[in-house]
């Protein structure tokens, strides 16, 4: 290769990680009662930090902090306060960006190219879009005055660790809720920053609780009596099991769950934003997205060039160290998100798919797992079933736009879809017909404040940002 | 599409015409905001240390070193050609540039100066606008080639291309062509004018199928000149036409890139879209002026270590 | 400042137009006094020449102001908010010289003039989705309709109410994406300039918002016959044959015209209404078929 890029890291200089870490209750750090666990860095397997568990008693102070604020504080308050406090959070996030980039790309394993220009930016859109809420409810069409619900349990995946709090923290608040929410085992550390970020801004004690743990802390939240709502991201069989927990409760819920996303692309595309499209939509985040392109229906008559220009176009990621400005392709999250993706695309291999993947070279430590395309693949694979949550593409062929579409809602899941075609009568039908929440047309992977976002079918119910996803957290007039 | 091959204007039948326009036409389209937004992901790549070193001696190197002024005489290109063949005295490890680029008229000027060591491009064709008959645009083609220019930088007419006529266009790059004799011929698209990505992708195709050697953005005297998303998809389009062909046409890019930061920009994307092979000046040219001492004062940094100043290069 | 014998530098009053401060073409000056008639400032009085070229810097600025992304926008206006924040003595001080309140209204008027920014700021990426909606026409075809700004407003600041008048009506008509010439209150225009100071260093587009002092008599009648402003709010016009005459003048080419409203109340938190007023709706039809 004649234009080499040489190492561009970005310094860690400006994060300062405490090497033990407490919980956030009440406003304040104070430490676990459960057994602490490490966190590492997925690009070097080093420890980042110990991380505190909050066990039952943890979570039951928590609780009671978010109760006695949201009576005695937040529920007194009047929405332009509380519009206040969300814009000084909004605006310590875009002053602290890069330190929150450099945590998240440490903790996650993702580029920092994608946490400085992607995850943190939209993080504070977030609390910036729903802090203008917070005093105009009366407009939403909720009636003449929404009420919150009370204290809401947040329990969010590893995958936007930041965003994916700003997405169930802004709402909640602006809507007048207290929060108790739950990061990812493996990604705590923004949530904790985040923390310090609530400080900062001086918000009263109690309105927001992080408390960090795993399963089982999460579990507990969600059963603990006094909470009013459950906001779930994450995969579908925790989504179930959140969801029969909660049975005979009066507790409201929202689940964000996994999904087998279609992207669609017809003969008339503009070709090369296609290309764009596809590698974007499936590699973006190391695929790591519920709404991931996952599967790619190509119409059948430029499949094999548009598969040539696929091919040709991944040999320029570059996979490696997250830390370098010039990566595409980070790190696997864990182990064992890694166990599950090398599995799956065994299986792929086993049913007869064919398998490709550009040369990487693949780090000594670390995990690790280089863009995979497959190709002849079918219905009738696990690869095009069951979710990855990986760089793994697999491409299958449809004939008509009635085929594409068949295919496309021929799955449990129903989060998104891409449609590509300069034709726009195409792009409506196509859209009205596909079963899906989210559909990009000849774009993919946009996400912001004001677009609602979330699925149909086993990909949940419940929608996040834009108007629609003020509902979930306010009163309606049949249940209370 | 073999009727597209290059052939004298008198023997074009009717009917290729209906195969330009049907070659046109079934080109696919360029979806604006996703081609925009791919330069500007390639724009984000960080380029330091060595490969910056790198970039910037090949940015030199790729420099059409370019004076086109009303007020230009023998002694304006005279310094410039000057500065060409040395850009930088006190650093003699400097690259030269690729060419020059001047006015018809003022080629023996340059060639005085140049000898053979660089090349000399001429534009021509009633440069910038284009709008003379093909009678005059084929005397200025031949008297700048019989003065010493072994390139020469045509202008389509974008008047024609716009209305429709695109056998117009084709034939008048096939005439200019072959009053090249040896002279390689870039083809300006003026991509100020054409506005859309469509055009751009259609007018870089009917340039390469005509003959062009290069394709070029802009003429320099209409803004916006070059910028990424459109010299991205001129080079998809010398991509494609490779695939089809094995043919290799040349890229350049003329007018707006001030900085070296600009220059390493188009690299990135260069790199990214076509590959090494484009990465000399064979096939990948900058046209401008300022961007010289730009490239030049970072180099200084480079080698120095201190950010240097416009009282360490020359002026023209 | 007792027992301070330090000279004060004092201020020359311009206009605000351009993102520039000019004096009046017209070399002219009022006097701003408080409410017991002292001096305070020589005040620029604005002719019809500088309301004409505060036409073509508002149209420049609309151009660029018109293409910013509703995000950006509510982040400008959110940045106004946090400069008037830092400036709230400046205020404080300004409508206590021009209206005859204490220091404790004044200081209520200054909090719910930046509170009031800070509304609007919370709108700009939002309005859309209120006034905006999909129709579901009766057919194969997706239709739906959107706000649009409508392009250059004229409008008439409130006499009587010196920052948190203004703010009601410049606020809701750069939220809504379009750009404006105000005439602030004759009697009281002091707040306007430091209002146009906090706008100079705000992020606001030159030319987008232009603030002139001066007697709206005098400059409305060209502005209401101008080719190429498109909207005239007359809030602060008191005058009934004024107002009628400005609402004979602007029929000449169909200005969309807000007439005064009767005894406002500015501390009340506004409806839509002046969201609405300035925008015009746009409705697309598309065939979906495969």
């Amino acid at each position: 290769m004649t234009f080499q890029y040489a190492p561009a890291p970005e310094s860690t200089a400006i994060v300062n990680i405490n090497s033990s870490n407490d919980l956030f209750i009440n406003g304040e750090f104070t430490p676990g009662h459960g057994n602490p666990f490490k966190t590492i860095n997925p690009a070097t397997e080093e420890v980042l930090a110990e991380i505190a568990h909050a066990n039952e008693e943890d979570v039951n102070a928590a609780v009671m902090a978010a109760r006695k604020a949201y009576d005695k504080t937040w529920s007194k308050m009047s929405g332009r306060d509380r519009g206040k406090y969300l814009f000084r959070i909004a605006r310590l996030i875009q002053e602290r960006s890069r330190e929150l980039a450099v945590l998240e790309t440490l903790d996650n394993g993702k580029p920092i190219r994608e946490s400085r220009d992607v995850d943190v930016p939209i993080a504070a859109a977030h609390f910036f879009y729903h802090a203008g809420w917070a005093d105009k409810l009366e407009f939403a069409g909720y009636g003449d005055n929404p009420r919150p619900l009370g204290v809401v349990a947040q329990v969010i995946p590893w995958n936007f660790p930041l965003l994916m709090l700003a997405w169930k923290i802004a709402p909640a608040l602006a809507t007048g809720n207290t929060v108790v929410l739950k990061p990812a085992e493996t990604t705590s550390l923004t949530a904790l920053l985040f923390a310090e970020i609530c400080q900062q801004a001086d918000l009263p004690p109690g309105v927001v609780n992080i408390i960090t743990g795993a399963g089982e802390t999460g579990r507990m939240l969600v059963a603990h009596p006094d909470v009013n709502k459950v906001a779930f991201t994450g995969s579908t069989a925790v989504g179930q099991a959140i969801q029969r927990q909660i049975a005979g409760t009066h507790k409201r819920l929202t689940l964000e769950l996994g999904g087998k996303a279609a992207n669609i692309v017809f003969d008339d595309a503009p070709i090369d934003q296609a290309v764009e499209g596809i590698v974007n939509g499936i590699f973006f985040n190391q695929g790591h997205v519920c709404c991931a392109g996952s599967r790619l229906l190509l119409q059948e008559s430029i499949a094999e060039q548009t598969i040539d220009s696929l091919k040709r176009r991944l040999v320029t990621l570059r996979l490696g160290d997250p830390l370098d400005k010039n990566t595409d392709i980070g790190a696997i999250n864990s182990r064992e998100q890694l166990d599950r993706i090398i599995d799956l695309t065994k299986s792929g291999e086993d049913e007869g798919a064919q398998r490709w993947s550009p040369d990487c070279v693949i780090p000594q430590k670390g995990f690790w797992f280089a863009p995979t395309v497959f190709t002849n693949v079918t219905q009738a694979h696990r690869i095009a079933r069951e979710e990855i949550f990986g760089p793994v593409l697999s491409v299958l062929t449809f004939r008509t736009p009635d085929e594409a579409i068949e295919k496309a809602n021929n799955t449990p899941y129903g989060l998104s879809a891409g449609i590509w075609t300069e034709k726009g009568s195409r792009i409506l039908a196509m859209a009205n017909k596909v079963r899906a929440g989210v559909v990009w047309a000849n774009t993919f992977n946009r996400f912001d404040p004001t677009s609602p976002f979330g699925g149909y079918k086993e990909s949940g119910f419940g929608r996040e940002g834009g108007v629609q996803g003020l509902g979930a957290y306010l009163t309606s007039e049949e249940t209370s | 599409m073999s009727s597209l091959d290059s052939q004298s204007p008198n023997m074009r039948s009717a009917s290729s015409h209906k195969g330009l326009h049907a070659l046109l036409a079934g080109l696919s389209g360029v979806d604006q905001v996703g081609a925009e937004a791919r330069a500007a992901a390639l724009g984000t790549r960080s380029i330091k240390k060595e490969s910056k070193v790198w970039a910037i001696d090949t940015a030199i190197s790729m420099v059409d070193l370019t004076t086109l002024e009303g007020a230009d005489t023998v002694g304006k290109v005279t310094a410039m050609c000057s500065k060409a063949l040395h850009p930088d005295p006190t650093n003699p490890s400097t690259p030269s540039v690729a060419a020059v680029c001047v006015y018809g008229d003022l080629v023996p000027a340059a060639r005085e100066v140049v000898g053979d060591r660089i090349h000399v491009a001429a534009v021509a064709t009633a440069f910038p606008s284009g709008r003379a008959s093909l009678g005059v645009k084929l005397l200025d083609t031949r008297e700048a080639v019989a003065a010493g220019a072994d390139e020469i930088d045509m202008v389509i007419d974008r008047g024609a291309f716009l209305a429709g006529n695109f056998g117009k266009v084709f034939e008048e790059i096939v005439a200019i062509k072959e009053a090249c004799g040896d002279a390689h011929l870039k083809v300006i698209l003026e991509t100020g004018e054409l506005k859309t990505l469509d055009n751009v992708r259609k007018a870089s195709w009917l340039a390469m199928k005509a003959g062009a050697d290069f394709i070029k953005t802009s003429t320099g005297k209409v803004a916006p000149a070059a910028t990424l998303p459109v010299t991205l998809v001129m080079l998809e389009a010398v991509r494609d036409y490779y695939t089809q062909t094995n043919v290799r046409i040349g890229v350049k890019a003329a007018g707006g890139i001030k900085t070296s930061k600009d220059a390493i920009k188009y690299l990135v994307v260069v790199n990214e879209t076509v590959g090494d092979a484009w990465l000399t000046p064979d096939l990948f040219r900058f046209g401008a002026s300022t961007l010289l001492n730009d490239l030049l004062q970072q180099r200084q940094k480079m080698l120095s270590g201190h950010y240097s100043g416009p009282d360490y290069v020359t002026i023209d | 400042m007792i027992g301070n014998d330090r000279v004060e530098v004092r201020k020359t009053h311009k206009l605000f137009v351009g993102g520039a401060f000019p004096r009046s073409e017209s070399g002219r000056t009022y006097e701003a006094t408080n409410s017991q008639g002292e001096f305070l400032a020589n005040v620029a009085k604005a002719s019809r020449k500088d309301a004409r070229d505060a036409v073509l810097a508002a149209r420049t600025g609309f151009n660029s102001w018109s293409k910013a992304t509703a995000y950006n926008r509510g982040q400008v206006l959110y940045r106004i908010a946090e400069v008037m924040e830092g400036r709230k003595d400046q205020f404080i001080s300004d409508i206590q010289d021009a209206e005859a309140v204490s220091a404790k209204k004044a200081t209520h008027q200054t909090d719910q003039a930046i509170d009031r920014v800070l509304w609007y700021a919370g709108w700009a990426d939002k309005y859309a989705q209120v006034l905006g909606n999909t129709n579901p026409v009766s057919g194969p075809f997706f239709n739906f309709s959107i706000p649009e700004p409508t392009g250059v407003v004229a409008a008439v600041a409130p006499a009587d109410s010196s920052l948190l008048g203004l703010i009601s009506v410049i606020a809701p008509i750069i939220t809504s994406g379009n750009s404006v010439i105000v005439i602030a209150s004759t009697a009281s225009p002091i707040p306007a300039i430091t209002l146009s100071e906090c706008l100079a260093t705000s992020d606001v587009i030159a030319g987008n918002i232009n603030i002139l002092t001066g007697d709206p008599a005098e400059i409305m009648p060209s502005l209401a016959s101008h080719g190429d402003v498109n909207a005239l709010d007359l809030t602060g016009i008191t005058d009934p044959e004024l107002q009628k005459a400005l609402q004979i003048e602007a029929a000449g080419t169909v200005k969309r015209v807000r007439s005064a409203p009767v005894n406002p109340d500015w501390q009340a938190t506004p409806s839509l209404s002046r969201l609405r007023a300035f925008t015009e709706v746009k409705t697309v039809w598309h065939p979906l078929g495969m």
